[in-house]
C-alpha cells in the first residue's frame, strides 16, 4: 500500500541540489527573474552570492544571458515560472540556446495547474509541447524529491539544453534515497501489472497509483510507469509495453495536445497500435482554485484514469 | 587581428582599401547567392573594418581562446559583411565566400555559431545578440578576465523590447567590458524608422539606461579609431556607440534605396556596382 500523504515539494529538493552541486562545481551559475523565494533558487542565492544573478522581470533577457554565460563555459541552472520562462522566453530558447547546443538547464517551476488560487495566466498547460519541438532539447519531469535530485545532478553533468519541468503542488515520496539513480533511458516501474499500462509522471504519479488501487478491487491489474523523460523518448520501452498490455493509458498534468500522450502516441501509432487514451486537460486553459478542485473540474482525477483503463480494456 | 600583421601596417589608405574590398565581396557573394542584405551590410562595413583591423583582439589561431576579444553580430542579416571581414583575417579561405546561403555552407544566411569556427554567437533573430553578449560580459568580469564584448545592433533592432532589457542589466552589471555599436542608417525593412516606428532620441534613451553614449562617423575610420581611444577611459557603465551610417554606403545608386534592401543585383547593376568598387 501507498502511503499517499506523504508528500513533498520537489522545488525544495532542487534548491538543496543546488546548493550540493554548488560546492562541486565552481562553474554553476543560478539565475532568477524576480521569482528566487518561490522557485528555491534563493538557498543557492544565500550560499553562493557572487554566483546568482538575479536579471529581474525579463525573462527574454534571462535566458540569452544564460547562453551568454554558457558560451563562456559556466553552466547556467535557470529558474522562474514554467509560463513565464518557457512562454515569453520561447525564441531564445529555440534561436539562441538550442540552435547551437548550448548546455543551459532550464528549470521551471509552478508548471500546471498547480498555482491554482493565481488562475489561468500563471498556470502552465503548454509548456511540455513547446518545449519537446525544439531540436536538441531534452525534456524532464521528476516525479518525487528524491527524483528530482537526481535528475538536478544529471543535468549539471550533461551537455545541451535541457528543460526539466516542477510543479508547486506537493508530490508523493516514491523513491528511497539510497537505492535511486536516474537513467534517462529506463522508466521506473511503480506498479507492476499485467492488464494495462499507465504512464504518467510528476505529481500526477500520485493519482494513477490511486487509480490502480481501486482497479485492484474490480480485478483489474494496472501497470504504472514513471514516464519521466519525454524527450529523448524510451520508445522501445513503450512499445515493449504496448506488446506486453495491449492497452494504453497516459495521465499528464498538461494539455492533451503535444504533451506524454501526443509523445507515446507518435511512438504506438507507427510501430505497434493499441488501444490507447490520453487524459489530461482538453485543451482549455486552467483557472483559479483549489489544485484538487481544478482536477476534478479538468477530468484530471483517478476517477478518469479508472474509466480511461475501462474503456482500452474494452477496445484490446 | 593581433595574430596576423602588427597594426602599424594598417594606415588609414590601407584600412580604406580594405573597406573598398569587403565591399566587393559582399556584392560578389550576394550576387552568386542571388540574396543576402548587401545594403546593410555596406553600412557597417567600416566599423567592421576598423574593429577587426584594429581595436578587436579575436584570435584566428584559436578561436575559442578563453581570453580574446568576442564580437558579436547582432543585426545578424549583416552577415555578410561579418563574413567578407573574417576570411580577410583568415578565420576561413575567401574562396569560401562563394558559398553564402547554398545547402551544406558554413556561411548561413544568417550567422550560426556551431557551423562556422570563429564565430562567437549565432545570431539573426534581432534583439538576441545584445542579451548574449551581456551574458558573455558577466562571465568576463566573473572570471576576472581582460577581454571585451563588441556588438553591432542595427537601429531598426532597437525596436526590439529584448534590447532594452539587455541594456538595462549590462548597466546594472556595470559592464564597462560591453561596448555595443549601433549601425545608425535610419532605414528598415519598410522604410524609415521614423516612419516605422520612431525610435526618438537614441543617445538620450542609451544614456537613461545608464550607458555612456558617444557619436561617431561611421564611414569614417579615423573617427571610429579615436573613439575606441576614448571609451578606454570609461569605467563601470557600459558603452554605446551611436555610428551615423548610410545604408548601402560605397556605390552611389544603392545608397539609401531601400528597393535594394533584398532585391538581388542584375546583371547591369552587378557590373556597376562593380564599377564603383574598382
Amino acid at each position: 500500500m501507498y502511503n499517499f500523504s506523504q508528500c513533498s515539494h520537489t522545488r525544495d529538493a532542487y534548491g538543496q541540489a543546488l546548493v550540493e552541486l554548488g560546492e562541486e562545481m565552481p562553474n554553476l551559475i543560478v539565475l532568477d527573474s524576480d521569482l528566487s523565494g518561490s522557485t528555491k533558487t534563493a538557498k543557492f542565492a544565500k550560499k553562493f552570492p557572487d554566483r546568482f544573478l538575479d536579471i529581474g522581470i525579463a525573462e527574454q533577457n534571462l535566458i540569452d544571458i544564460a547562453a551568454g554565460l554558457s558560451l563562456s563555459g559556466k553552466i547556467p541552472f535557470v529558474s522562474t515560472f514554467a509560463i513565464f520562462g518557457c512562454g515569453r522566453a520561447w525564441e531564445q530558447i529555440r534561436n539562441t540556446l538550442a540552435l547551437d547546443n548550448l548546455t543551459v538547464n532550464l528549470v521551471m517551476t509552478h508548471a500546471g495547474l498547480s498555482l491554482g488560487g493565481d488562475g489561468a495566466t500563471h498556470q502552465s498547460l503548454e509548456d511540455i509541447a513547446i518545449m519537446r519541438v525544439i531540436p536538441n532539447m531534452r525534456v524532464i519531469v521528476p516525479a518525487d524529491s528524491v527524483e528530482t535530485r537526481e535528475v538536478i545532478r544529471y543535468a549539471a553533468e550533461t551537455k545541451g539544453p535541457k528543460y526539466i519541468r516542477i510543479s508547486r503542488r506537493r508530490s508523493m515520496d516514491i523513491f528511497q534515497k539510497e537505492e535511486y539513480h536516474f537513467n534517462p533511458a529506463q522508466y521506473p516501474v511503480i506498479e507492476d501489472g499485467s492488464d494495462v499500462t499507465i504512464f504518467s509522471n510528476g505529481c500526477m504519479l500520485r493519482e494513477s497509483l490511486k487509480a490502480t488501487q481501486e482497479l485492484k478491487k474490480q480485478g483489474i491489474s494496472a501497470k504504472v510507469i514513471n514516464l519521466h523523460t519525454i524527450k529523448p523518448l524510451a520508445n522501445e520501452i513503450i512499445i515493449s509495453e504496448a506488446k506486453k498490455t495491449g492497452a494504453i493509458v497516459t495521465v499528464e498534468e498538461h494539455n492533451v495536445i503535444g504533451g506524454i500522450g501526443s509523445a507515446v502516441a507518435e511512438v504506438l501509432s507507427q510501430n505497434h497500435p493499441v488501444p490507447m487514451r490520453i487524459i489530461g486537460v482538453n485543451d482549455r486553459f486552467g483557472g483559479s482554485g483549489h489544485v484538487e478542485e481544478l482536477y476534478r473540474e479538468l477530468d484530471l482525477t483517478p476517477e478518469h484514469i479508472i474509466r480511461a483503463v475501462h474503456e482500452v480494456m474494452k477496445r484490446r | 587581428m593581433r595574430s596576423k600583421i602588427p597594426l602599424s601596417l594598417y594606415d588609414q589608405d590601407t584600412l580604406k582599401d580594405i573597406a573598398r574590398k569587403v565591399r566587393r565581396d559582399i556584392i560578389l557573394m550576394t550576387a552568386e547567392a542571388n540574396g543576402g542584405h548587401y545594403m546593410s551590410s555596406f553600412s557597417c562595413v567600416e566599423i567592421l573594418v576598423s574593429l577587426f583591423f584594429g581595436e578587436f583582439h579575436g584570435d584566428v589561431n584559436n578561436p575559442e581562446n578563453p581570453d580574446r576579444d568576442r564580437f558579436v553580430m547582432s543585426k545578424g542579416h549583416a552577415a555578410p559583411a561579418l563574413y567578407a571581414v573574417m576570411a580577410g583575417c583568415g578565420y576561413f579561405p575567401v574562396e569560401e565566400l562563394k558559398t553564402l546561403r547554398q545547402c551544406g555552407s558554413r556561411l548561413q544566411g544568417h550567422p550560426v555559431k556551431h557551423r562556422l569556427p570563429g564565430l562567437d554567437t549565432s545570431s539573426g533573430s534581432l534583439g538576441q545578440g545584445i542579451s548574449t553578449a551581456v551574458g558573455i560580459a558577466l562571465s568576463g568580469k566573473m572570471d576576472k578576465r581582460k577581454f571585451r564584448v563588441f556588438v553591432v545592433l542595427g537601429d531598426g533592432e532597437c525596436q526590439e523590447g529584448i534590447v532594452w532589457e539587455a541594456a538595462m542589466s549590462a548597466a546594472h552589471f556595470k559592464l564597462d567590458n560591453l561596448i555595443a555599436i549601433i549601425d545608425k542608417n535610419n532605414l528598415q525593412i519598410s522604410g524609415p524608422t521614423d516612419k516605422v516606428m520612431s525610435l526618438g532620441d537614441l543617445q538620450a534613451k542609451w544614456e537613461a539606461f545608464g550607458w555612456a553614449v558617444f557619436n561617431v562617423k561611421g564611414h569614417d575610420i579615423a573617427d571610429l579609431q579615436a573613439t575606441f581611444e576614448k571609451i578606454k577611459s570609461v569605467k563601470n557603465k557600459p558603452i554605446a556607440l551611436i555610428a551615423e551610417t548610410i545604408k548601402g554606403c560605397g556605390v552611389p545608386f544603392i545608397e539609401n534605396n531601400l528597393h535594394y534592401h533584398t532585391a538581388p543585383l542584375n546583371d547591369e547593376e552587378l557590373k556597376t556596382a562593380l564599377e564603383f568598387l574598382a
